[in-house]
């Protein structure tokens, strides 16, 4: 379980998040949608200890990630598969190296076989060829990339997954894509998983809950018919552009 | 202002360098990852330390044979081109160069790494970047940046004394005579102590600037264009300094 508990940040003058309060149950999918620029990643890397709070907790199976000493940091993080916004695959190493770099248990990582065997497995779960573990991130398309980024996150079998915008800069086409895959995950791997999005029409598809986060708080925090149902004017104000297309929901 | 940046920035680098020194335990990663490293230092700069201390050479012997003229033995050219090359030219030519072909390297790399959060992802995955990153990078250049300093040493005093064969009424036995004559052993040791100082200050310059790049493509610009230049002002430093306390202490 995540327990987020009062956190702020602030870089500079700029408050980023506020007192913000966030739990996530073992299992679910959490959904965080938030206009661009609100914090939504920045709270994402407090769960894995990429950010330090100002003030407040973050607590991933009852251990406080901030108060961890380096050696547990390492371990509580391969135990969070983080999915950047852009991927972030080492340029320099082809897919399969990529993805091996996930396999985060030091006996495995330096089995061969095993590892041949669990870049194909990911590759698979996230609907790419075998062929494609030979190729540099260069060479791949944004879809690809972040698919590889996905694979990367998996390889090191983790209790959770954290998205950060794993839709931004893809084509609908792609975008169902990679929602479906975040679904399939959830079940097939049973982990427990946060997406950050402004993409309100995947995270009614992948979510089971989706918070809204805006001014530095999580102002709703409910299931898609609560959100809908809001008369918050964050909320209205959030989802106006896609009212005119009410099939989002559906 | 400026000396709380300053000090900022020196709390930064001390805190690096303790990274540095507690992922030296985490020998399988940093070692195969060093050799690769110490690959593309030594051999990718081979061709341009050479050709750069083969000129110095050149052009410290005719102008050596231009100036000592008249009352002062020819065979000091020998002295001159031996004495110049290993305690200075040698060493200070090989660290500029490395510090733009090297620095600017691992600045830019480092930079783009961070920029596009490839460091944090190796963060992310319970990985040092330390490990991974910033000892593969140190170390190679802590290493062949003596080597290449040396070499290029050799290749200057040879092209010095092929060009006062060929230019300057000089004779091999003069030329040998006058690089016997004010050579001291510590010289050559002086000249690999000053390579491996300025390897370090050109390896934890470019790491550095390219681990605390900030905003995108101009933030890895200004990082690298700060690695070559600020190695390249500690480099004169540190040739001043090492002068001072190693030949006048």
């Amino acid at each position: 379980m995540i327990e987020i508990t009062n956190l702020h940040k602030r870089f500079g003058d700029q408050v980023v998040l506020d007192g913000v309060n966030f739990d996530v149950l073992e299992g679910e999918t959490v959904a965080l949608l938030g206009p661009s620029g609100t914090g939504k990643s920045v709270l994402l890397k407090h769960i894995n200890g990429l950010i330090r709070p100002d003030f407040g907790r973050v607590l991933v199976d009852g251990l406080e990630v901030a108060r961890l000493n380096r050696k547990d940091l390492a371990s509580l993080r391969t135990r969070v598969g983080y999915v950047f916004q852009n991927g972030a695959l080492f340029d320099s190493m082809n897919v399969f190296e990529n993805i091996r770099i996930g396999i985060v248990d030091s006996d495995h990582y330096r089995d061969r076989d095993y590892c041949a065997e669990r870049v194909q497995r990911c590759l698979k779960l996230v609907n790419l060829a075998e062929d494609t573990s030979w190729k540099l991130p260069a060479e791949l398309s944004g879809g690809m990339r972040k698919r590889v980024g996905i694979a990367r996150a998996i390889a090191g079998e983790p209790k959770y997954l954290l998205y950060d915008e794993p839709t931004s800069g893809l084509d609908p086409v792609n975008a169902d894509i990679i929602d479906n895959l975040v679904t399939r995950l959830a079940e097939e791997l049973g982990v427990t998983s946060v997406t950050v999005t402004h993409d309100v029409r995947g995270a009614f598809r992948v979510a089971d809950r989706i918070a809204l986060l805006a001014n530095g708080k999580i102002v709703l925090e409910g299931t898609k018919e609560e959100f809908m149902e809001s008369s918050r004017p964050e909320v209205k104000a959030f989802l106006e552009r896609d009212f005119e297309n009410p099939s989002f929901a559906a | 202002m400026y000396v709380l940046h300053a000090l900022a920035a020196v709390g930064r680098v001390t805190r690096m360098l303790a990274e540095f020194v507690r992922a030296l335990a985490e020998w399988r990663i940093w070692v195969p990852r060093t050799i690769e490293e110490a690959y593309n230092v030594g051999i990718g700069s081979l061709f341009i330390i050479l050709l750069v201390s083969g000129f110095a050479g050149a052009v410290t012997a005719m102008q050596a044979g231009y100036q000592f003229t008249g009352s002062i033995p020819i065979y000091i050219v020998g002295s001159l081109v031996v004495e110049s090359i290993i305690l200075e030219l040698g060493p200070v030519l090989t660290a500029l160069v490395l510090a733009g072909r090297i620095g600017a390297r691992y600045a830019a790399e480092l930079g783009t790494m961070r920029v596009t959060e490839q460091i944090d992802a190796l963060e992310s995955l319970g990985r040092s970047p330390a490990s991974h990153l910033l000892v593969p990078r140190i170390l190679a250049c802590m290493l062949m940046i003596p080597v290449l300093t040396v070499l290029a040493d050799v290749i200057g005093v040879v092209s010095g004394w092929y060009f006062s064969m060929q230019v300057l009424p000089i004779t091999n036995s003069d030329f040998a005579y006058g690089a016997r004559a004010f050579w001291r052993d510590f010289d050559a040791y002086y000249s690999v102590i000053k390579a491996f100082a300025f390897g370090l200050s050109i390896a934890v310059t470019s790491t550095y600037m390219g681990f605390s790049t900030q905003q995108g493509a101009e933030g890895v610009g200004k990082a690298t264009t700060t690695a070559v230049v600020v190695s390249s002002v500690l480099i004169l430093l540190l040739d001043t300094l090492l002068a001072r306390v190693l030949l006048h202490g």
